[in-house]
């Protein structure tokens, strides 16, 4: 998130819009409370009135999938607004602060002239053909001038700004056709869009906490890009009590994305090698980022270091510049090749992947279209996997309806030692690195992960020294002296990095270097670990992660800086210098986050949070200041943005399993989501109903970590399908009886849960049903039940190829 | 010493249950964990609620009640906490026949396991239906129980300065504990605030029922909307065994007769229960 | 266990006797019986640590003696949870050794077979290790069609990481990379 979990308590307005807090944060909801003590408004919006609705000011249903729709209507009505009531909204940090007067290029056309497409589409509408399933992106550019700046209009009159497009864009996203396509009750709708919007006064914060319920859609990051543009409209990117919070569903998502445990990025957010980087100067010229505007900061332009700083991390003495840091002892994919999950498991359905480890993760449960990722597991030849519990990956040989005999893989179990049961650290959703310690022993022969890995490897360095191999020296010259066992505390302060002379820890990536002088695992964690005289009071001296000071910030508006410690650089709030005006000064002045002090120092400075960038304000010094969203190139936060697969705007599609026509344009579907299986596609005259799949408080993600906890268990103890008493009422099926699913997958049985926090949408007169699902079962444990997931599409979002679990088609019936 | 009470705010609580399961696991109810070796299973099913498992007993001290309520087409959910209230004048004590339950020193029902002989009278006695009768087949023991206010020997919080643990855990902090004074202050002004802000129907719960319970309820709305008595009251036959018959049946020595009538009471209430 | 009517009649029955000798002991019904102390049971070794379950970041309070865990509950002190714990973070002590469904023992399972089997670690630890070089070597890529240096293997995959540690995340990157490992994920893309 871009703000932290106790800032919540500093909004004047929470929508929880792609997201259950109460339910699956439920710790956190405290905020929320505090919040609301305060007079705070909660919003609510989802499919069925959940534990968070039942706490909310406002609750508005909307139908799974549909909330570009729905946010685009909200988008429009901020727009009127402004128009109507300009004084009602910060017109400074839209026109100063975002790229709301950037003039695009004047060939660019948008969905409301190309039939829901944008200029640049390679295919017609409604494209079938993969490879015409992409844009062609030269018109979205901005228009340059003769210094390659980008030209601006800052009355933001101009037919080509990037205000007017979204203005024209988002004209069609009336309350009619929000309730048209969402089934929203058009009172309801109006009711979240004025209370949301008056967040937008200055000085007031609306905050949007969202989860899988935004992502998990062919359009799951268009849906995060609406939610920007409609927080930008409404000023509230930087301030306390604002911000896009996304609130992680595991204790270390946060960490093992940072950590770049996915096919496109390695640790830091840095770009993944490709077979194009022919040096390592190839590579950072495709990946830097350049920008001519002096005003802009253009953070990303220090990618050399952070690059250079990994490289030495990982192959230390054996990365020089004579070998170009080592760049090819490490791989590189293969341009416009996807190696993602969904991609994964088609390549081991299709025989190419033999051998495959897991740690503490369960695709058999998890993975969309379970039926066809255990099948798949099949065609490995061996299966490493590691947890705390017996899974249904682990087990997946001998599932109900397989014959053992006819699986040829081989699968090691590994028993791994719980979090209280190891040393090490998490980051969770506030971006807080915190450090835990081992508090009792694991059973039996139980090890942690980091033991397994560094034997693995110990093992492999020994077999490529000895017996050789292709890029043997890849493994045989890593930077590899963790000891055995390992010292998670070395492991930790790599991560931190370290000057290559001295040895000494590095505090802060401002201090990186990209000539081979210093070495860093992980440039967003640097300052995470530093010298022990840098932070002699901390439990761990040096280790910031430990820290457990509950000073408060200098405005007390709830940072506390010292307990634990923020990426990047103990920042709280991201993009704080937006919550200031020209001179430095905080919009809310009961909230302050930052504020510029012109005594301090010799030429002033800045009091509070972690300033992000730390430049003058613009009305201070014009010429040393930098424009606040130092991260993009333009150095302003974008409303228009290019770098989306699918459009520079959202634009609303239905899901790719839909039950209606789009009544929006005529193109249905994500025109760039990737589809694997077209054969798969469910249709609305077999599968009428729309699914959608959730967790809830009880239970946690593939169950492993509930399903064997009786006390858990007899909470919840069997999966359910939640309906509303009317469409029970046509398939004759009443509370508590079993039911079948079916999808074009598969066919689960559950109990149904038939109750009137499901209301069947009314969409301009037509009726559509949906239900919904809890995914946390599986064959194997203490509690089991079927899977949701057999039912799910194996198909992803259009940029990140998150799998569409959040809406399909199915259809019911009494079992 | 001064009277401890619990203050329950409805209109804050999620259900999150973590008050459910904190209570068990701090007095080590539901302790065992069947082995997979074993075949054995959690002997509850989905009911087609969220309400699990489907009724109190003497491991399941606390169970969070889901009610959803509709009206001009606005939905509600109403979660209540059921659990012992703790009354000042308490059913349970009164028909205890060897101060098994007792109020302590800070106006809450304690229960002593030790001492309890399953005759079950505080069953049929608690106006909140509350207290739960398990058998031990192999023994035969039978022993009531029901939450203790975190007073249990060797798990007391209370004596020890600490909060009971459903209100420690309770997230949204919708539990508040201390002195019952303090605890009705605090939830007349959230009822103020409540109403200052619509709720035109929030009240106060538990104030002057039966004397004062030990656990005040902040509701929205009626307590009858959230499943709890409007007027809760000791049945009259428990007083009546309390305060005429047992005095009496003492000095004449005719137990055997009043304990069997007794339990005829007692089995005919169950029999009432289990037909509806 | 819930006793029938008939169980109950006869184990109240059988009750009335303690009636009798509770009463001639002089103990009737009290109230304000002072409590009697003893020492918390659940005392011991504390450890903070931060709650395995979502992204919160919940702190807890683990108390263990002689490395067994006895209580667990909210850390009062961590600015996200205030001392409170969820169903979930409520019910963390069932994660501790003592639950009988957690692995104790290194298993394997041969192909074609339907049963596991017990191993060690240093079998596992070697075997494990042919196998990933095996499948690496067969398929490694050194140079692509254009002659580029790609340096990858597309035989082996590698998924998760969201249950791990920071430094366990990290170490899993550098150790999947340096052998090429390009199918490279986990939960962060479900």
């Amino acid at each position: 998130m871009t703000n932290h979990w106790g800032d919540i308590a500093n909004s004047d307005v929470v929508m929880a819009l792609g997201g259950n807090p109460a339910e699956n944060h439920p710790a956190a909801f405290g905020h929320i409370t505090i919040a609301k003590e305060r007079g705070a408004k909660l919003i609510s919006v989802d499919p069925r009135f959940t534990r968070t609705s039942s706490k909310a000011d406002v609750y508005a249903p909307i139908r799974s999938g549909t909330d570009v729709a729905f946010v685009g209507g909200m988008i429009k009505y901020v727009l009127d607004d402004i128009e109507a009531n300009p004084s009602n909204y910060n017109m400074v940090y839209i026109t100063e602060y975002t790229n709301a007067s950037y003039l695009v290029n004047t060939g660019f056309k948008g969905p409301a002239e190309l039939e829901g497409l944008f200029s640049g589409y390679a295919g017609g509408l409604n494209e079938t053909d993969g490879t015409k399933r992409k844009y062609d992106k030269a018109t979205w550019a901005y228009q340059v001038d003769d210094k390659s700046i980008p030209k601006k209009d800052k009355t933001l009159q101009d037919a080509n700004c990037v205000f007017q497009i979204l203005k024209r864009q988002y004209a069609r996203y009336t309350v009619d056709k929000v309730n048209a396509i969402c089934g929203t009750p058009r009172d309801a709708f109006l009711e979240v869009c004025k209370t949301f919007a008056a967040s937008g006064k200055t000085g007031k914060a609306g905050v949007i906490l969202y989860a899988m319920g935004t992502t998990q859609h062919t359009n799951g990051a268009e849906n995060i890009r609406a939610y920007s543009i409609l927080q930008l409209l409404l000023a509230n990117m930087g301030v306390a009590g604002g911000g896009i919070d996304a609130m992680r569903g595991e204790s270390n998502v946060q960490g093992s994305t940072d950590f770049g445990l996915l096919f496109d990025s390695i640790p830091g957010y840095l770009g993944m090698f490709t077979d194009a980087d022919t040096s390592r100067q190839k590579y950072l010229d495709r990946v830097t980022p350049k920008n001519n505007d002096p005003t802009s900061a253009n953070w990303l332009q220090n990618y050399p270091k952070y690059i250079t700083s990994l490289l030495k991390a990982w192959y230390g003495d054996a990365a020089t510049k004579d070998n170009d840091f080592g760049f090819h002892y490490l791989p590189k994919i293969e341009t416009g090749k996807n190696y993602s999950w969904i991609s994964l498991f088609e390549a081991m359905a299709a025989g190419k992947i033999k051998g495959m480890m897991a740690w503490g993760q369960n695709p058999a449960v998890g993975g969309p279209s379970s039926n066809t990722e255990r099948q798949a597991l099949a065609n490995l030849d061996w299966l490493v996997a590691s947890d705390l519990w017996m899974t249904e990956t682990m087990e997946f040989w001998k599932r109900p309806g397989v014959n053992p005999a006819d699986i040829k893989t081989e699968v090691f179990v590994l028993p791994a030692r719980a979090s209280f049961e190891k040393e090490g650290s998490v980051t969770n959703s506030s971006r807080w690195m915190q450090w835990r310690y081992k508090a009792a022993e694991g059973p039996g022969e139980a090890e942690d992960d980091l033991w397994m890995i560094n034997k693995i490897m110990l093992r492999l360095r020994e077999l490529y020294a000895k017996d050789g191999g292709p890029n043997a020296e890849a493994i045989t010259k890593t930077n590899w002296n963790y000891g055995d066992p390992p010292d998670v505390h070395k492991v930790a302060k790599e991560i931190n990095g370290y000057d290559t002379t001295t040895g000494k820890q590095i505090d802060g990536f401002a201090n990186l270097k990209d000539d081979g002088t210093t070495a860093c695992g992980e440039w967003v964690y640097c300052g995470s670990y530093v010298e022990p005289d840098k932070e002699p009071n901390a439990p761990v001296p040096g280790n910031r992660a430990s820290r457990r000071d509950l000073a408060p910030d200098a405005f007390n508006t709830g940072l506390y800086p010292k307990w634990a410690w923020s990426w990047p650089v103990n920042r709280r709030i991201i993009y704080n210098r937006a919550s200031v005006d020209l001179n430095g000064e905080p919009w809310d002045k009961e909230h302050p986050v930052i504020k510029w002090n012109p005594t301090k120092g010799e030429t002033g400075g800045w009091d509070g949070d972690v300033v992000d960038g730390n430049y003058p304000p613009i009305a201070v010094d014009p010429v040393k200041s930098r424009y606040p969203f130092i991260m993009t190139s333009e150095g302003v936060a974008r409303l228009f943005a290019q770098g989306m697969a699918d459009g520079p705007m959202p634009e609303f599609y239905e899901p790719w399993e839909c039950p209606v026509s789009n009544q929006m344009s005529s193109q249905t579907s994500n025109p760039v989501a990737k589809v694997w299986r077209p054969d798969e596609q469910g249709k609305p005259d077999k599968y009428p109903i729309v699914a959608t799949t959730y967790r809830v408080c009880e239970h946690w993600q593939a169950g492993q970590m509930t399903r064997n906890m009786p006390w858990l268990v007899e909470l919840m103890p069997e999966p359910f399908v939640e309906m509303s008493n009317e469409l029970a009422a046509e398939k004759g099926i009443a509370n508590g009886d079993k039911v079948t699913i079916e999808s074009t997958r598969g066919k689960v049985t559950m109990v149904a849960m038939v109750t009137g926090r499901f209301k069947p949408f009314q969409m301009n007169g037509r009726r559509v049903h949906e239900v919904g699902l809890l995914w946390h079962w599986g064959y194997s444990g203490l509690s089991t039940g079927d899977s949701a997931n057999i039912l799910t599409p194996h198909i992803g979002d259009a940029n990140t190829m998150i799998p569409e679990y959040k809406a399909f088609l199915v259809d019911v019936k009494k079992a | 010493m001064a009277e401890k009470a619990i203050l329950y705010d409805a209109s804050k609580c999620t259900a999150c249950r973590g008050c459910q399961v904190i209570c068990k696991q701090w007095n080590g109810n539901d302790e065992i964990i069947p082995s997979p070796s074993s075949g054995d299973r959690v002997a509850v099913k989905s009911r087609g609620t969220y309400e699990n498992p489907p009724d109190l007993a003497p491991d399941t001290w606390i169970k969070m009640k889901f009610t959803e309520a509709e009206s001009s087409g606005k939905m509600r959910w109403l979660f209540t906490r059921r659990s012992c209230m703790h009354c000042t004048d308490a059913g349970c004590v009164r028909a205890c026949p060897n101060g098994t339950l007792y109020h302590n020193e800070f106006g809450t029902v304690s229960y002593n396991k030790d001492t309890c002989i399953g005759c079950g009278y505080c069953i049929p006695a608690c106006p909140f239906d509350v207290p739960r009768l398990k058998g031990n087949r192999i023994t035969g023991i039978a022993k009531a129980d029901k939450c203790t206010f975190c007073t249990t020997q060797g798990l007391d919080r209370i004596v020890e300065g600490m909060e009971p643990a459903c209100v420690k855990t309770c997230p949204p902090g919708a539990l508040a504990y201390g002195e019952r004074e303090a605890m009705v202050v605090l939830g007349r002004q959230r009822v103020d605030l409540l109403k200052s802000r619509g709720v035109g129907g929030a009240n106060l719960y538990g104030e002057n029922e039966l004397n004062g319970l030990h656990v005040l309820y902040v509701l929205e709305d009626s307590p009858g909307a959230y499943g709890l008595p409007v007027n809760p009251r000791v049945p009259g036959a428990t007083i009546a065994w309390k305060d005429v018959i047992q005095p009496v049946g003492w000095a004449v020595g005719g137990l055997t007769i009043l304990g069997l009538g007794m339990n005829w009471l007692v089995a005919r209430a169950n029999a009432k229960k289990e037909e509806k | 266990m819930e006793l029938s009517r008939r169980d109950f009649l006869r184990v109240s029955g059988a009750g009335i006797g303690g009636v009798l000798l509770f009463k001639a002991m002089g103990d009737g019904v009290a109230m304000a019986t002072p409590i009697k102390r003893i020492p918390l049971t659940r005392s011991g070794q504390e450890t903070a640590t931060i709650c395995p379950y979502d992204g919160s970041g919940c702190g807890f309070i683990v108390t263990a003696r002689d490395g067994k865990v006895v209580n667990i509950e909210g850390d009062p002190e961590h600015p996200v949870n205030r001392g409170a714990g969820c169903a979930k973070g409520a019910a963390l002590r069932q994660i501790s050794a003592d639950n009988p469904w957690r692995l104790n023992k290194v298993l394997y399972r041969p192909a074609g077979s339907g049963q596991f089997e017990e191993k060690t670690w240093d079998w596992a630890i070697t075997e494990i290790a042919d196998r990933i070089k095996k499948a690496r070597d067969a398929g490694f890529i050194e140079k692509d069609s254009k002659g580029n240096t790609v340096n990858r293997t597309e035989t082996i995959a590698n998924i998760g990481g969201a249950a791990l540690d920071n430094e366990e995340c990290y170490l899993l990157a550098k150790f999947a990379r340096s052998l090429g490992i390009v199918y490279l994920e986990h939960q962060a893309r479900l």
